[in-house]
């Protein structure tokens, strides 16, 4: 709900993009990105569990890398690209045309790769059981997918231990992890299937 | 019980997606925190600031003159009535505070600013009593008083339970260990916090979202509190971002927000932000266990003789019935003929405590199972070979009468000594020692009979387009009930998995339920759901007879047709037979219904009865690397084998047995909530430390089928079992590693450092860098 005990004038403008959408809000000083997500632009997806970055429950991409959203002012993130858990499938269809486009002669006939709608790391979490309650697994989804397109992009697949480090930020109480990194393993599989080689 | 067909199982033990999985993995779930509705503001509770006070008076004037305030509850202007298993309190103090979550006054107002404004607007003023903090201190004659009816500040619930001629078996036993094992405050810390939103409509009705998992039981307690009768009230429970026991019971929360609401007169929402859910949502009790085990010198057991002292905190809560579980353990884990249990449970100014996973079994298993090792050294027995010499065995009936019908533990341990002793892929490391360490449990598994009823009801109802609704009673937490239950429904039904839905949130629509509690659910859940599937495939059945012009015991559903067993080409889709019961003259609806309350018994007033049809048994073992210059504790591997009955959802049966490793190793190593004068110091994540990914060892599961003939399909409850022996299987494995047995949780480095000290100081020091030593299987 929007802070009706704070006059308009502590209203700055802020412009940014969220899920590939640019966004134009007045915003108060003190509002935190979790806050814009969540109460202004009505994006549940991501969870609020503690409001104080220790359990990464609110993790999104800013820029690509993976941030605390209640942690961050929305007001520092002028000009800035912000994906949440609602934005991932959409992130993952725009990579694949990117590499698509970037490809001089794509091989005729070839199958679209993975399906539209999830992102392989979401389908790599629903295949594995990597979700129970689910409430840390927006944050868990988003933060997995910033580690894997960091490792992917230069190049390394990442290990078993580079993935539970990539989710060290990340608490969960349900699964005692084992599902989740297996998931964030068949994901970077496919992801690496998805996108060829990288250069 | 079985199925009724005939056929190999098409949905059965197949791995199975959860049914809400997309929407938890695209974000698109809405727990509790997420809904609004039309006119609903922000409740916001004040607490005590003191642990144990008279409240002289509380001036709430400024904080209603508030512009966006809409309104401000206390004990002195609404009208509540006691609640909680000892109706001792109020969920508004009015006059007296006890520990500090204690309610004094709460907020409704347009925004969570303006509510948490409001709260610091309001002035109250607090005549400090003496306080007690120490469960022993709380039991001496001059300890100040928590409640006046409760005096020397004893919970009067009595749990003696006695067997057998324990003085005798103990003067004549050729070995005795003993040990004093002190178990600490944990919590839940669920990943979504306690909410709660009330809104009554004009006609008096109250609608309730909540996170509790006993729909039913809070209905018929929350009408109490607030003097209504429970037919007024409506539950629905979103999906809820963890439970693990927390909502077993009714809390001031939820009574609050519907007096809010009604002070009001507007929907209110009240959320727990995350210090609260710390300070104010239930803990594990804790307990202080001394036991003694007296056995023969060949390693069978002879007696136990238990006391265990509870810190009930300033309530009765759940937290100080945990002894029932904590004494079946005593009394029947391995079998030992004599049997000597007692409690004092005993009011504080602490924090109350609740449920939570594994229930008073984590706290008696850690006690039996150092035993079992303290009694092998003595002895010079392998630890596993006075284990299986002991362990229960099909048929038999412990002290309290507990009959064990499927029981693979012997079979458990075989796997985990296999599975924990595979090679390893890094050598010693210097200054680390390693050890292994082997525990097991029972727990209920068909049921828990701790009201006078353990059932559950179900309904399953065919529609047009083949719609197959299973309305059941049981709540979904996480866990994956829905899931394992719509796999029952569909192998019964003989129907394809993905055509089943379940409605399983709202009282208004399911039958009546006992919770989530006890490992229950997939077995007496899932028993009502076999036989209301039975029964609307018998009404299938009957109606696809009259179409194929055959007898109806000609005919079977297969694949989702209603098939001529002997001739299989004649066959009609389900659904086709459905519509035509709609549209035929003298038509019919296929509903199918049960209530499955199973054969067993309440305890009675000596703790006698069989509470449960089956009982569930696993073994874990774990490997440990400790580093002597620091106490610090690796736990490298854990292997857990659990006898499941059968495992239906085997993704299901792992997660609930992964998860359960993470939670009970988080409260042998690293959680504590510590207390300071009843406050508590640690309320965030920061310095509350739940174990993160590369925190939690490898882990190994084996899954062992006995099929139990009273569980759904064979299987016997799981949810609870892989909390329950880890803390126990660890501190053997640290005595293993470096010879020192600890007794008390969480095994902080500073606890094992300081044993090591102490362990040096009494003899010869090691020597350093020693290679570390694994034994073949003791």
């Amino acid at each position: 709900m929007p802070d009706q005990s704070r006059p308009a004038l502590d209203q700055y403008p802020l412009t940014l993009t969220v899920n590939g959408r640019s966004v134009r809000r007045d915003v108060p000083g003190e509002r935190t990105l979790l806050e814009l997500l969540r109460e202004d632009l009505r994006l549940i997806g991501t969870n609020l569990a503690c409001d104080s970055g220790d359990c990464g429950a609110c993790t999104v991409l800013v820029d690509g890398r993976p941030q605390t959203a209640c942690l961050v002012l929305a007001l520092d993130l002028e000009g800035c690209e912000v994906t949440t858990v609602e934005g991932l499938a959409a992130r993952w269809r725009r990579q694949l045309d990117r590499d698509a486009a970037g490809d001089p002669a794509p091989p005729r006939g070839a199958p679209a790769a993975g399906p539209a709608s999830l992102h392989p790391v979401q389908q790599g979490f629903l295949e594995e059981g990597g979700a129970q309650c689910g409430f840390c697994t927006a944050g868990m989804v988003v933060a997995a997918v910033g580690l894997l397109e960091e490792c992917l992009g230069a190049g390394r697949p990442p290990t078993e231990a580079d993935i539970r480090a990539g989710l060290e930020g990340n608490l969960c109480r349900c699964t005692g992890y084992v599902k989740i990194v297996r998931a964030v393993q068949v994901a970077a599989e496919r992801m690496r299937a998805a996108r060829g080689p990288t250069p | 019980m079985s199925g009724s067909a005939a056929r190999p199982f098409r949905v059965i033990g197949t791995r199975v997606a959860k049914l809400d999985a997309v929407e938890k993995v695209t974000g698109t779930v809405q727990y509790l925190p997420d809904l609004a509705m039309p006119g609903m503001v922000c409740g916001k509770i004040l607490r005590t600031s003191v642990p144990h006070a008279r409240i002289r008076r509380i001036d709430t004037r400024r904080a209603e003159a508030l512009p966006g305030v809409l309104g401000v509850v206390t004990g002195s202007n609404v009208e509540q009535r006691p609640f909680g298993y000892a109706k001792d309190h109020l969920a508004l103090k009015p006059d007296v505070v006890r520990c500090i979550r204690d309610e004094v006054a709460a907020v409704a107002a347009e925004t969570d600013a303006i509510a948490d404004e409001a709260c610091r607007l309001i002035e109250v003023d607090y005549e400090a009593l003496p306080a007690v903090f120490d469960p022993v201190d709380a039991m001496r004659p001059e300890a100040p008083q928590i409640h006046a009816q409760f005096p020397g500040n004893l919970v009067n619930f009595s749990y003696k339970f006695n067997a057998g001629d324990v003085d005798r078996a103990f003067r004549e036993a050729d070995v005795v260990v003993e040990g004093t094992y002190t178990l600490p405050y944990v919590t839940t810390a669920c990943l979504g916090t306690m909410a709660a939103i009330a809104a009554w409509d004009p006609r008096g009705t109250l609608t309730m979202w909540s996170t509790t998992q006993i729909p039913f039981l809070y209905q018929r307690d929350l009408a109490e509190a607030l003097g209504i009768s429970g037919d007024r009230i409506r539950v629905l429970q979103p999906p809820v971002g963890g439970n693990f026991g927390r909502g077993l019971d009714l809390y001031p929360i939820d009574i609050i927000a519907a007096l809010l609401a009604r002070h009001v007169g507007r929907p209110v929402k009240i959320v727990f932000d995350r210090d609260e859910e710390f300070l104010a949502s239930p803990t594990r009790e804790p307990c202080v266990f001394t036991l003694r085990t007296a056995a023969r010198a060949d390693g069978t057991l002879l007696a136990r003789d238990a006391r265990v002292v509870i810190d009930n905190g300033a309530y009765v809560s759940w937290g100080s019935t945990t002894p029932y579980v904590m004494m079946t353990t005593l009394a029947g884990f391995y079998r030992c003929p004599a049997i000597r249990f007692d409690t004092a449970i005993v009011y504080t100014n602490n924090p109350y405590s609740g449920s939570m996973r594994g229930y008073g079994n984590l706290e008696s298993t850690f006690a039996v199972e150092a035993q079992m090792d303290d009694l092998a050294e003595r002895l010079g027995l392998d630890r596993l070979q006075i284990r299986r010499l002991n362990a229960n065995r099909p048929g038999d009936r412990t002290p309290q009468g507990l009959r064990i019908t499927t029981c693979a533990l012997t079979e458990c341990f075989d796997a985990v000594a296999r599975d924990v002793a595979r090679p390893i892929d890094y050598g010693p490391r210097p200054g680390w020692m390693r050890g292994v360490g082997y525990a097991g449990m029972f727990h209920v598994g068909g049921g828990a009979r701790v009201y006078r009823s353990d059932g559950c009801g179900a309904i399953v109802k065919l529609d047009d387009f083949g719609k197959v609704t299973l309305v059941t009673g049981a709540s979904e937490i996480g866990q994956g009930s829905e899931t394992v239950l719509a796999m029952i429904v569909a192998e019964e039904l003989g129907i394809p998995f993905g055509r089943v839905d379940v409605v399983n949130s709202d009282t208004a629509v399911k039958p009546w339920d006992v919770g989530v509690h006890a490992s229950r659910t997939t077995f007496i859940a899932g028993n009502a759901a076999l036989l209301a599937a039975r029964d609307v495939k018998r009404q299938l059945l009957d109606l696809g007879a009259l179409q194929l012009d055959e007898p109806v015991e000609a005919l079977e559903v297969d694949d989702g047709f209603v098939v001529v067993r002997a001739a299989p080409q004649r066959r009609i889709a389900y659904d086709r037979v459905v519509r035509a019961g709609h549209f035929r003259e003298g038509g019919r609806i296929l509903i199918g219904q049960a209530f499955y309350d199973p054969p067993t018994q309440m305890l009675d007033k000596d703790f006698r009865g069989n509470v449960s049809v089956t009982y569930g048994f696993a073994a874990q073992a774990a490997l440990v690397e400790v580093e002597e210059a620091t106490g610090k504790i690796e736990v490298v591997r854990v292997a857990s084998a659990h006898d499941v009955g059968r495992a239906l959802n085997p993704v299901g049966c792992e997660g609930q047995i992964e998860g359960g490793i993470h939670m009970g190793l988080g409260y042998c190593l690293t959680e504590e909530l510590k207390l300071r004068e009843g406050r508590v110091l640690n309320p965030g994540f920061l310095d509350y430390k739940l174990l993160t990914a590369p925190d939690m060892p490898e882990i190994l599961i084996t899954l062992i089928e006995t099929v139990d003939e009273a569980g759904p399909f064979g299987a016997k409850g799981l949810g609870e079992a892989g909390t329950i022996p880890i803390s126990a299987a660890v501190a053997n494995a640290v005595k293993d590693a470096v010879g020192v047995r600890l007794t008390a949780l969480p095994m902080t480095p500073e606890r094992v450092y300081q044993a090591l000290r102490e362990r040096d100081s009494g003899s010869p020091p090691r020597r350093p860098h020693r290679a570390p030593r694994r034994r073949a299987s003791s």
